[in-house]
């Protein structure tokens, strides 16, 4: 049996956001699964109905009669208990829920023997589960979206010009909080051209935040003898106030500042008080993207766009509605995701794996039984830090490597090239020594001059090494016929006949081997 | 021409073959050492051939070896493939070798050679002719082994003979008895039969020394055989009492030696456990130890629209080539997309890392080969600390080169050795055939990371598809 996804309008006011957009319909239905969508649906994102019919989705008119023909609905916003009325007995349920903050909807829910996913409550630590990591997806496109009202208001460029008219400075942006919304939005401010500084209690996201364009600003206070640089102790009394100094300060500085801090099951910290608004130059902007959770910025006014002391603070709670097309996409990708994990046969039909950490995190209901919350992951013990896995001394260019051998394995060495010597000293003749000198002299010539060939060139130095070591060609031309005067019984057709095919197998290396040396080095071109 | 005037002429050799070499420590510089070199080489010969021991009667074998054996050469020069230059390199190093076991035979039966030599110098040069001969031997049926794995003609796989450690030391014992028996020879006649005997033995030895190394351990091996007939060369010097062959031989034995430990040292492998055959067989754990630690992620996808699409908002991108290029034949494809990229203001640059390819520098020769400038062609520890300052790293071909385990994983068979760190750039991209594991046989948990994306397919055609959709 092939499922069939609704895809319902959104009823809240000011959602504009739909759950899957045309583009994904078509790959839904590649998975097998029939794709129904209620008309209207994607309007406010500008999609329309037709644009889902081209497709292959099927258009019904009218929420009821689409949640009743819905195998699986597909949802962004939490849905109302009006909605929830409408839905099919034992029917699978995929949208935002936040189990913690609605357990009546969880109640009703399971009276409807559901199944239920939500998206939010995705174990967001496995890496396979980023790609369908919804809160992440929206945050960006809330954090990007927040630099735009903030251009909206603000009255001047971006970046820095000189222009005839005269010299306009770059903006300064601060942005407090440098998660996935905080980043977003530094890469975007950093974009227009804009000079951003950034903070955040963590201080390993400041290389994210380097990466991106912004520049890290720390909170000037370090907690003594606490093991790991200060923040162990969360928020020691000292520490808040170095950070609302800092904060006061930047307010004084930036022109625009985006706050993004949350904590999870609190309302939002204050950041930005009264007077660090009043200290703000006039035509400032504050875009306080916690406002749905009380605000970082006391002044914050939910919903709204409000002047205060000549600031203007955007407390808009929709960003993502206002991006509804972009916003839109990324989740109906993220959903897609979840689908394909869901219907791993590709045959339209969804297994909701309990044993998978991912789809058992995201199950809140199942078959009419709540299993929210998920037991905690056990995470594999991240991979203890390889204990600096001996870095090999770099290669180092130029005469040997750059570590010195140890004392012993020096000793070793020159132990036995003593030794050797003095064997060599002991038993040769004199006329083998002079040889002996000049082979060991070329040994230290070779090993000086092969260390400065840059390693681009080690093709072409073996191929001319080779056609240089086809000097054995002289070994050969000596006997192939010597001055004959005291020779006695001496194999003349013999040695004659190996030496002739010794001088050709050397002149094959020896012409062949510079000659295509000179084709390599010829084509090592700037 | 005067023996003085000879030897005047040998050094002559000896300094344009210094300076040969030492050219080639850049590229603008390499030409003119090509050009000393052959300026040596004609000098020495000519030397020889006009000198007191090489008479007129000789001089049309000389002639006619010298064009037979020349126009091949040239012929082979002429049309070899770039990317079958480890093939060319190692067949050469077969004719060294071979020659020089020809020039110790003949040096053996010439009673000449050993003419008012007292006792001890008659050993002396018994032991020269004998060694001259095994080094000789092993190279030539060395190179050829290597000749046909590198080609293809023989299985790339080691063969790994039950016992072999034990039979390479039974060789060597052979090796050392008809050695003393070589010694103590009343006529050349039985001390033909033992040197006969051990160089049947170095032959088979020199087989069943490549036999038991993998394709990827090729470029040691080819650099070790390098080394080989230079030492090869030095020998017959001894033995003829030639110091321009000693010198060179010395030159080129030490310059393939440094080149296997480079080699070496860029796999983090010891040079013994390389030779003795078999990847981590000889040292570390063996592959796959680690069978259950699939790597945590997933494999995601990518198609050559949308690798276009990344490398058009790219501002900076690093190219990882490796062995799968040359197979691909990939690289003219590859220079057309850095053209396409440098106009369109992208920083382009290549990271080789030492061992990429069947032999040393084989990455830079088809680069090269292709047009590239070399001065975007960088050496691994020149762009590996760029990576995190990149926005999209290609990998062409190449696995275990670009392996995170060898950092991350203590106890993979390529733990410690060094890599290149594609994965800290931005998107990593990698072009692969399949998913099929490197040649350590060991899991890549690059291919899982979250910013990396496969694009499956041959890397010619995939690369072509990839520029088609940037022009559009």
């Amino acid at each position: 049996m092939v499922m069939l996804i609704g895809i319902p309008r959104e009823t809240i006011s000011g959602e504009k956001r739909v759950a899957t957009v045309p583009e994904i319909v078509e790959k839904l239905v590649k998975l097998g699964f029939k794709v129904a969508v209620e008309s209207g649906a994607g309007e406010a994102a500008n999609f329309s109905d037709d644009a889902y019919r081209a497709v292959g989705a099927e258009i019904i008119a009218g929420a009821s009669q689409l949640w009743a023909a819905s195998d699986i609905v597909f949802k962004v916003a939490v849905p109302t208990s009006a909605e929830v009325n409408m839905m099919r007995e034992g029917g699978t349920l995929i949208s935002f829920v936040w189990p913690a903050q609605n357990p009546e909807l969880m109640q009703q829910l399971a009276a409807k023997k559901a199944t239920v996913l939500a998206i939010d409550c995705l174990p967001r630590q496995l890496s396979r589960a980023q790609k369908m990591d919804a809160l992440t997806s929206q945050a960006s496109v809330a954090g990007y979206r927040a630099v735009i009202e903030a251009a909206n208001v603000f009255g001047r460029y971006f970046n820095g010009q000189i222009t005839a008219a005269g010299k306009v400075p770059p903006a300064k942006v601060f942005i407090a909080g440098a998660g996935v919304a905080g980043l977003a939005a530094i890469g975007t401010a950093a974009g227009l051209g804009a000079i951003v500084r950034a903070n955040d209690t963590r201080a390993e996201v400041a290389d994210q935040v380097k990466s991106l364009g912004g520049e890290f600003v720390k909170v000037n206070y370090e907690e003594e003898g606490s093991g790991g640089g200060g923040y162990a102790k969360v928020m020691s009394e000292g520490f808040l106030q170095a950070q609302r100094d800092m904060y006061a300060q930047q307010a004084r500085e930036a022109d625009i500042i985006i706050t993004t801090a949350l904590i999870p099951g609190k309302p939002a910290p204050r950041l930005i008080t009264a007077e660090m608004v009043q200290s703000m130059k006039p035509g400032s902007v504050i875009v306080d993207m916690a406002a749905e959770r009380g605000g970082n910025c006391e002044l914050t006014e939910p919903g709204k766009a409000v002047v205060k002391h000549g600031v203007t603070i955007v407390g808009y709670t929709d960003l993502n509605s206002r991006l509804a097309r972009q916003s839109s996409t990324l989740y109906g990708t993220n959903l897609f995701r979840l689908a394909e994990e869901l219907c791993k046969t590709k045959d339209g039909n969804i297994n909701v794996n309990m044993e998978d950490d991912a789809i058992r995190g995201l199950t809140v209901v199942k078959n009419g039984e709540v299993t929210w919350p998920a037991p905690a992951l056990k995470m594999p013990a991240p991979a203890a830090k390889p204990a600096v896995a001996a870095k090999a001394p770099a290669a180092a260019h130029g005469h040997g490597s750059a570590a010195p051998m140890s004392a012993r394995s020096l000793a070793l060495v020159f132990g036995l090239g003593a030794l050797l010597f003095l064997l060599i000293g002991a038993y040769a003749p004199a006329a083998f020594l002079g040889h002996f000198t000049v082979f060991v002299l070329a040994c230290f010539v070779g090993y000086m001059v092969v260390w400065n060939v840059t390693p681009a060139l080690h093709t072409p130095l073996m191929s001319v090494t080779n056609a240089i070591s086809s000097i054995i060609v002289i070994g050969a031309l000596v006997q192939i016929s010597p001055s004959s005067l005291f020779a006695f019984d001496r194999p003349d057709g013999w040695i004659r006949g190996l030496a002739v095919v010794a001088i050709a197998l050397t002149a094959v290396n020896m012409f062949g081997g510079f000659a295509v040396t000179r084709r390599m080095l010829s084509m090592f071109r700037k | 021409m005067s023996s003085s005037l000879v030897s005047v002429a040998y050094i002559g050799a000896i300094i344009l073959f210094i300076l040969s070499l030492g050219g080639l420590s850049n590229p603008e510089s390499s030409r003119r050492g090509n050009l000393y070199g052959m300026v040596g080489m004609l000098l020495a010969v000519l030397a020889t051939v006009f000198g007191p021991r090489v008479t007129m009667d000789g001089l049309p074998w000389i002639l006619g070896a010298l064009l037979v054996g020349g126009s091949v050469g040239l012929y082979a020069a002429r049309k070899v493939q770039m990317t079958q230059m480890p093939e060319l390199v190692a067949l050469m190093h077969s004719m060294v070798g071979l020659a020089a076991c020809l020039v110790g035979f003949a040096n053996y039966i010439d009673p000449m050679a050993a003419l008012n030599l007292s006792s001890a110098e008659k050993a002396i040069h018994e032991i020269e002719v004998y060694l001259g001969i095994l080094i000789g031997a092993v190279t030539f049926s060395g190179s050829l082994i290597a000749f046909g794995k590198l080609s293809g003609k023989i299985g790339g796989k080691p063969l790994l003979l039950p016992g072999r450690h034990w039979l390479n030391l039974l060789g060597l014992l052979i090796v050392i008895v008809s050695g003393y028996q070589f010694l103590h020879a009343e006529t050349i006649h039985t001390g033909m039969i033992a040197l006969a005997v051990m160089t049947v033995i170095a032959l088979l030895f020199g087989i069943h020394m490549v036999m038991a190394i993998g394709g990827a351990d090729m470029p040691v091996v080819v650099s070790m055989l390098n080394s080989y007939s230079g030492w090869a060369a030095a020998a017959t010097g001894f033995m003829l009492n030639n110091d321009l062959l000693i010198v060179t031989g010395a030159l080129v034995g030490s310059s393939g030696a440094i080149l296997s430990y480079i080699m070496c040292r860029a796999m983090n492998r010891n040079f013994i456990s390389v030779i003795a055959g078999g990847f981590g067989t000889g040292g570390g754990s063996p592959a796959k130890s680690g069978g259950d630690a699939q790597p945590e992620g997933e494999v995601i996808p990518i198609s050559a629209t949308e690798t276009a699409e990344l490398l058009d908002s790219a501002k900076s991108v690093i190219i990882v080539p490796g062995y799968g290029m040359a197979v691909a034949q990939a690289q003219h494809a590859v220079n057309e997309l850095t053209q396409l990229l440098r106009e369109k203001g992208v920083i382009v640059r290549f990271g080789i890392h030492p061992v990429a390819g069947r032999m040393p520098g084989h990455m830079n020769v088809l680069l090269a080969e292709a047009k590239v400038p070399y001065d975007i062609v960088m050496e691994m520890d020149e762009v590996n600390a760029d990576f995190p300052d990149t926005d999209v790293a290609i990998v062409i071909g190449a696995n275990d080169i670009v392996n995170p385990a060898a950092q991350e994983v203590p106890g993979s068979p390529i733990a410690g050795m060094p890599v290149l760190e594609v994965w800290k750039a931005r998107t990593s991209i990698v072009m692969k055939r399949s998913m099929a594991s490197g040649y350590a046989g060991v899991e890549n948990p690059l291919f899982y990371k979250e910013n990396n994306r496969m694009l499956f397919g041959d890397a010619k055609k995939v690369i072509e598809e990839v520029i088609k959709s940037l022009q559009h």
